[in-house]
């Protein structure tokens, strides 16, 4: 063994070199304020380790990107826990990198013969930033894609270069393969390249001059070799201890669904390293001192201007106050960002649109992994193909843009939007179930706001049957309402209602006597035969996917209201809407969502027996 | 290094393409009372090496001003580029990112809304029964409105 270290000794100085590094004279005693450094590059190294095999798995490309993070994610063995170590160190290099500044600002590390040093720690900090901001885009999920889009119209307002300046960084005026191509190769080659080199020259300047050790000496000087290896050795730990507690908490990194710029994003909100920018864009000052101009002020002349104190500070800290106005400085940054972000995470949790904006990007992403696994994989046209032509995605959002400005959905707009204003037309969620009838057909809650309260039927012929005549009958004759309830019910065939239909045959037969005769529904309705004097819609078919689709087509057809409709446009008719996409949202509310009924490829066997699948929260 | 370098500068060499009259919808599918309606701009697009005949490049609402006349507005903040989503019950605009807001016509309605100019209109025409406009986009963050080249 001797030999063989003499041999490689020989050939390389590496003991010599080892020596220099293990003892490094420290005066004063090893501390636990100079550990910053150490942790820095723990997490540097880390994140090259799962960068580059997250490489082995990504494929920048807009068609394929997302679907390659997805299989990252959700299929590769221990893949949601690489790209989840990735993502959570990246964040606590950003905490790590104020905790180092910090300490070389109250140190005073920073003044000369230091300063060389110094900048090439300012130029990492920006390094790193800027790896953050690159790495956000790159699984082109709905977060990154709104985030970049930001980021890069805020590169295009810099004065005269910024529109060219964008344009070579998206690679053309549209977002597409080459953002991806570009933004990869910048943040897994020329960035980390960058870096390398400027931790080597960082390192090599501080071992050229040394420690700058904390006044007053507690101890004795020592070597860094054992105790302050010791003590970076814990920090370095407690750290990864913190990042893989995060990972596995959190199930790794979060994955949206697909970009789709063509789809409002309201959950859209920067890295919460970044919080703080975004907020500041969004205070009064901005547009009351500056105008127009508040944004090129906010987002690229503030911020360049405290970038070059904090590079300033070298020189400056020569003045006799510089000091203290250093310190004064960062102090008054590290406060105000920390401010902002509370502010901004506080208006947000206050905020219920943009929670039902947050809760409505999580449903949306656990409905695309549902619809993957249905499919068996992702077909060739990427996975948001998939989401067009799923009813609970589409559903929902055709109904806020077209039906909620009249009806809601469980009191909401169907992406969990609450309005202040009352609804006009009933609620339908629950449409076709008895539930919902039974609420109908009560005194009570037949004019709620959730039934026939915002339109004119209130004071209608249905209403005073309700009323005057319903109570009556079903006084005298006890379960009948619940069977003709049945009956009707029967006919809406809701998927959530076919497990128990057989055993119900013969309450509904019975039911469908008690429509024509014991209530008399069918002096105004038909009821499973023809009825040309019949004056409200027909209940044949009551709530079917067929009555509905035509219902929403042309509620001013005879079948239905006729000339009694009330304010609803007729959709297909008036050319509204698509009979496939009022198809989406009658699938929607009947809750006919089960993507084997329209996936073409057949149903998927179980997710491979990886173990990932089965791990999802 | 020149190779390179020119090779990375091509962005530069390529305009944004498109500016050609688009049809984007049927009229009667927008409400004739003056609430906007949110529709895709779909066109043939070439992204780097792919062509794609139909594929959305933006999203516009359009909004009925008379029997036959129709104003599109772009559905990208003119601040910062989020997408701007039509609120129903304030009937009004608001950008979910730096809380700018539009009146339903697209201007500024509120003094500390951060935008530096309204909401970006389009050029529209109505032919006969359809709806089509020419699609552009514009530089975000400046008063004036320029359009993306």
């Amino acid at each position: 063994m001797k030999k063989l270290i003499d041999w490689i000794d020989q050939r390389t100085g590496l003991q010599g070199l080892l020596h220099e590094v293990l003892f490094e004279r420290i005066p004063g005693g090893a501390r636990w304020r100079y550990v910053w450094g150490s942790t820095l590059s723990f997490c540097f190294f880390v994140q090259i380790v799962t960068g580059v095999v997250l490489w082995m798995a990504y494929s920048p490309s807009a068609h394929s990107a997302w679907e390659s993070v997805y299989y990252i994610q959700h299929e590769m063995t221990g893949g949601w826990f690489l790209r989840g170590l990735h993502h959570f160190v990246a964040q606590a290099m950003h905490v790590l990198l104020v905790l180092h500044l910090l300490q070389v600002i109250i140190d005073g590390a920073y003044k000369a013969p230091r300063e060389v040093n110094y900048w090439f720690g300012i130029v990492l900090l920006m390094l790193t930033l800027g790896l953050g901001l690159t790495g956000y885009l790159l699984p082109w999920d709905q977060k990154g894609f709104g985030a970049t889009k930001v980021a890069t119209s805020l590169m295009g307002i810099v004065p005269v270069i910024g529109p060219s300046l964008q344009k070579l960084v998206v690679g053309g005026s549209d977002y597409g393969h080459h953002t991806l191509t570009r933004f990869f190769a910048l943040h897994a080659g020329v960035l980390p390249g960058l870096m390398i080199a400027a931790i080597a020259a960082h390192v090599a300047l501080f071992r050229r001059h040394g420690i700058t050790a904390k006044q007053p000496y507690r101890k004795p000087e020592a070597r860094f070799w054992p105790d302050q290896v010791l003590m970076d050795g814990v920090a370095c730990l407690a750290v990864l201890a913190t990042v893989v507690y995060l990972t596995v908490r959190h199930h790794g990194a979060e994955l949206h669904a697909p970009a789709d710029p063509t789809q409002p994003f309201n959950a859209a909100r920067p890295e919460w390293y970044f919080l703080f920018l975004f907020e500041f864009l969004k205070l009064d000052f901005l547009t009351q001192w500056f105008g127009h101009h508040g944004e090129l002020v906010g987002a690229i002349i503030i911020p360049g201007l405290v970038m070059g104190v904090l590079a300033a500070m070298p020189i400056l800290g020569n003045w006799r106050l510089g000091h203290r106005f250093n310190l004064g400085f960062l102090g008054a940054i590290l406060v105000g960002a920390v401010l902002l972000t509370v502010q901004s995470l506080r208006s947000d949790a206050g905020n219920p649109g943009f929670q039902a904006a947050v809760a409505q990007a999580h449903a949306e992403a656990d409905r695309m992994v549902t619809l993957i696994r249905a499919a068996g994989g992702i077909p060739r046209d990427g996975a948001a193909s998939l989401l067009k032509q799923d009813p609970a995605t589409v559903g929902p959002r055709l109904f806020a843009q077209h039906c909620a400005s009249c009806h809601r959905y469980g009191g909401h707009d169907g992406l969990g939007v609450v309005s202040a204003e009352a609804p006009s037309a009933p609620d339908l969620r629950g449409f076709g179930s008895a539930g919902w009838l039974r609420g109908l057909l009560q005194a009570d809650t037949i004019t709620n706001s959730a039934y026939y309260g915002g339109t004119k039927f209130r004071t209608g012929k249905m209403v005073r049957y309700v009323r005057e005549k319903l109570p009556k009958l079903q006084a005298s004759e006890p379960g009948a309402l619940e069977s003709m309830i049945a009956a009707v019910v029967a006919e809406a065939d809701l998927p959530a209602d076919r497990a128990g239909a057989g055993d119900r045959a013969g309450t509904v037969e019975a039911g469908r006597r008690h429509v024509a005769t014991t209530f008399g529904c069918t002096d105004c309705h038909a009821f499973r035969k023809p009825d040309e004097e019949a004056t409200a819609p027909t209940l044949t078919g009551w709530a079917s996917r067929d009555w509905m689709v035509r219902l929403v087509g042309d509620p001013t057809h005879a079948d239905f209201y006729g000339a009694r409709n009330d304010r609803m446009p007729s959709y297909l008719k008036e050319g509204r809407l698509s009979e496939r996409d009022i198809g989406l949202i009658v699938d929607w509310i009947r809750g006919d969502t089960d993507p084997a009924r329209w996936l073409q490829a057949p149903v998927a066997t179980k997710p491979s027996s990886s173990g990932v699948a089965g791990a999802r929260p | 290094m020149l190779s390179g370098l020119v090779a990375w500068l091509d962005p530069l060499a390529r305009g944004a393409g498109g500016g050609g009259w688009i049809q984007v919808a049927d009229l009667p599918s927008v409400p004739a009372d003056g609430t906007p309606v949110r529709v895709s701009v779909v066109t043939a697009r070439t992204d780097a090496w792919t062509r794609e005949a139909a594929v959305p490049v933006g999203v516009v609402y359009l909004r009925r001003t008379g029997p036959s006349e129709v104003v599109a507005l772009h559905s990208v903040c003119p601040h910062a580029g989020c997408f701007v989503d039509y609120q129903g019950d304030r009937k009004a605009f608001f950008c979910p990112c730096h809380d700018s807001t539009f009146a339903v016509d697209g201007s500024i309605n509120d003094p500390r809304s951060p935008s530096p100019r309204p909401m970006d209109t389009l050029a529209v025409e109505v032919r006969g029964q359809a709806v089509w406009l020419r699609f552009q986009n514009f530089r975000p963050g400046i008063q004036a409105k320029v359009a993306l080249a």
